[in-house]
């Protein structure tokens, strides 16, 4: 029961990741009728915006060091220690979530001129050709994060106030043993708040209603005199927002790198697919569930049967999905069939 | 607008072809490009891209997954000189068999599909066998050490006393002839003898009627369907016979070096042989070799620059003129390379969708046509069909 609990967790947290990356691939699809290779680049480039703010942040000044007075020690001091004494590492240790502040309109712009200067140009084109340009531009922008930041993992920690564990048996009223990161514990809660949001967005706003009519039939409202371009492209910029805000909070859970975006961005492919082109609920949906198989196929007692299950485990499942109902989960009669 | 080639036109193609590969170590050579294991790297790369044209470029099916077969030709090359013999005849055949086999079995799964859902599926079982070769099937695949040929290897089909002379691993040969021998020219002409077997197939099955359905399939699917046609047999035809040429060259990469590991069959891998037929024109007869040489020519020359070269390049431009030039563009060579790479490719697929075939004949249209501009239709992608 213990190991059953855990990995719910373990799967509905990674089960987040996915859903909101499948949400912005799935919402592209749906609006621009785009396949995003470059997709998962968004992820890695929202968790490079926090692990850039955090060295922002800890631009530091060589200070002799007192404490040593055998030899000349240096040591090195953020200047805002220096500036805000009190309040200077409390910032630097909020590095993460402060980096959301930031994430928010990087990940607009940068989705905006992607769209803007690329995307457009292959609205027409077959999807091969829109695969194969989003994989080139996937490439160049890994290489260019990689000059900067070099080939390794860059490990930047969650506040210390949610370094720890929070007891999740003791509140269930099962046994003290069965603790989990607390950090994982919020990345779940806000992958729900930003799932959401984007749902409150689309179903409840007179902007998310247009973009939906656009979605059934752009032709129409575009003959309402309605400009859907470029209510796309918001679209677009919101779908990268999405992508960055799920990669920001990442960071303290994987230490990001630059191919980090490539590693998701095949399993989202087969998130979208498995839930159903275009159909928001759906990758969300297949999202979790394919997270939560695949921590239950990661399981001791599991792997014993069956061995290498949970290498193979979504993939199988996607293929299954593909084969017995090509429109996916909750995809819509007709679509992409 | 297809026009078909009379057969001694094709012949006589093919014969410069077979002349122009096999005198190519001498004509590469002013460029930098002459060395054994570089020309190596083009027939191999040469061969996977040529096959998977036989797939994507004649029926329109985008597979991310051939890397697989390629690695799984690259294993069996490798258990067949472990158990079989360090003959190189019995490893790529049986490179091939596998490797088809491994195809057929993908296959016949992948094809009920089309579009990018093939293509999601194909990533999907790529996916799948590279994560197995990593974990499960290590005592097939050795896991991340990758498979090597050991000095107990079993070698039954060859004589014994071979097994307990040398000292040293035993390497690849024809029939006595070792890949090393001739300072490695041996090895080249090898594997530029099965590029122009494989050279040769590859253009029977673009003239055949075979290939010509391919190309309907592509152009319109339904219509054959409507025909009365069963397009499926043939789908399941040219994607098995592009996962032969792909485990044909796995098994050469074993055969010039044996030793095979999981990282061939990732699906970025994939990717550069997608990248290949793409960057030298899709469905073209010779896009594919030119797209394959030219990216593993500069993989080579540029991958081997590095800052200070940069910086004694540019001196002209005086001390900080060439520094600031060298930090630019180091960006793009050494471990940038793949940066070059990924510019290149969208360039290409944004200005010249038919790749460098097609800018070959748009500059034969505008420099060297008799005809009078504006003659016949826009140079497209099929128009390279006819090169």
């Amino acid at each position: 029961m213990d190991a059953f609990l855990i990995q719910t967790l373990n799967g509905l947290d990674k089960g987040g990741a996915y859903a909101l990356l499948a949400l912005g691939l799935t919402l592209v699809f749906g609006t621009l009728g785009v396949v995003n290779f470059a997709h998962g680049t968004l992820f890695m480039l929202g968790a490079f915006c926090a692990v850039t703010l955090s060295r922002i942040l800890t631009i530091s000044k060589q200070v002799k060091d007192e404490s040593i007075t055998f030899f000349d020690a240096y040591k090195e001091i953020p200047y805002l220690e220096i500036w805000f004494p009190d309040l200077g590492p409390v910032i630097i240790d909020m590095a993460v979530p402060l980096a959301i502040v930031m994430t928010i309109p990087v990940m607009l712009l940068l989705g905006l001129v992607m769209e803007r200067g690329l995307i457009r140009h292959f609205y027409k084109r077959e999807h091969s050709e829109q695969i194969l340009v989003t994989f080139g531009l996937a490439l160049v922008v890994m290489q260019i994060v990689k000059s900067f930041y070099g080939a390794n993992p860059i490990p930047t920690a969650a506040p210390s106030a949610l370094a720890g564990t929070a007891a999740v048996g003791a509140w269930l009223g099962l046994s003290d043993a069965i603790v989990y990161p607390w950090w994982r514990i919020i990345y779940l809660l806000f992958a729900g708040v930003v799932i959401g949001a984007v749902f409150v967005f689309l179903n409840y706003t007179t902007y998310g209603m247009v973009v939906r009519a656009g979605m059934a039939d752009r032709e129409t409202v575009g003959l309402l005199g309605i400009n859907i371009g470029r209510r796309f492209t918001i679209v677009f910029g919101l779908a990268a927002v999405v992508a960055g805000l799920a990669g920001t909070m990442y960071v303290p859970i994987v230490p990001p790198d630059y191919h980090m975006g490539l590693d998701f961005l095949v399993l989202s492919f087969v998130v979208v697919v498995v839930g159903g082109m275009g159909s928001l609920p759906g990758a969300v949906l297949a999202g979790f569930l394919l997270g939560i198989l695949q921590s239950f196929a990661s399981m001791n007692e599991v792997k014993q049967v069956l061995p290498g299950i949970d290498q193979v485990i979504i993939y199988l499942v996607a293929v299954a999905i593909l084969l017995a109902r090509p429109r996916g989960l909750l995809g819509r009669k007709g679509v992409m069939e | 607008m297809m026009s078909v080639p009379a057969p001694q036109k094709d012949m006589r193609m093919f014969l410069i072809f077979v002349v122009v590969v096999l005198t190519s170590p001498i004509w590469l050579a002013p460029i930098g490009a002459g060395y054994p294991q570089l020309l190596q790297a083009f027939a191999i790369f040469g061969i996977f891209a040529i096959g998977f044209n036989v797939l994507f470029g004649l029926t329109g099916y985008l597979s991310f997954g051939h890397a697989a077969f390629l690695g799984a030709g690259s294993y069996t090359a490798v258990w067949a000189f472990k158990l079989l013999s360090m003959n190189i005849i019995p490893a790529i055949l049986f490179s091939m068999v596998i490797a088809g086999l491994f195809a057929a079995l993908i296959g016949f799964v992948c094809l009920r599909r089309s579009g990018i859902y093939f293509s999601i599926l194909t990533l999907a079982f790529a996916q799948m066998s590279f994560n197995l070769a990593y974990s499960v099937l290590t005592p097939i695949t050795n896991g991340e050490t990758g498979l090597t040929l050991e000095a107990g290897d079993a070698r039954i089909l060859d004589p014994v006393y071979e097994n307990a002379a040398a000292g040293g691993l035993p390497s690849p040969n024809f029939f006595g002839l070792e890949m090393a021998d001739f300072g490695g020219y041996a090895g080249v002409y090898v594997c530029f003898a099965v590029l122009i077997l494989a050279f040769y197939v590859y253009l029977r099955i673009f003239r055949s009627p075979f290939g010509l359905k391919l190309l309907a399939i592509k152009s319109n699917q339904n219509r054959m369907g409507y025909t009365g046609f069963n397009t499926r047999p043939y789908l399941m035809a040219a994607f098995v016979i592009s996962g032969i040429y792909a485990g044909l060259a796995g098994g050469l990469m074993a055969v010039t070096d044996p030793l095979a590991g999981a990282e061939r069959m990732q699906w970025t891998e994939s990717g550069a042989v997608v990248l290949m037929t793409i960057l030298g024109g899709v469905g073209t007869l010779f896009g594919p070799l030119l797209g394959a040489t030219l990216i593993e020519y500069s993989e080579n020359i540029f991958s081997a620059v590095n800052k200070t070269e940069l910086i004694e390049m540019f001196s002209f431009l005086g001390q900080d003129g060439a520094a600031a030039m060298a930090s630019v563009l180091s960006l793009f060579v050494g471990e940038g390379w793949l940066l070059t790479l990924g510019a290149l490719f969208m360039i290409v697929v944004i200005f010249l969708p038919g790749g460098m075939m097609q800018g070959i004949s748009i500059i034969n249209e505008r420099f060297f046509s008799k005809k009078p501009a504006g003659d016949g239709e826009k140079p497209g992608a099929g128009k390279a069909q006819e090169v």
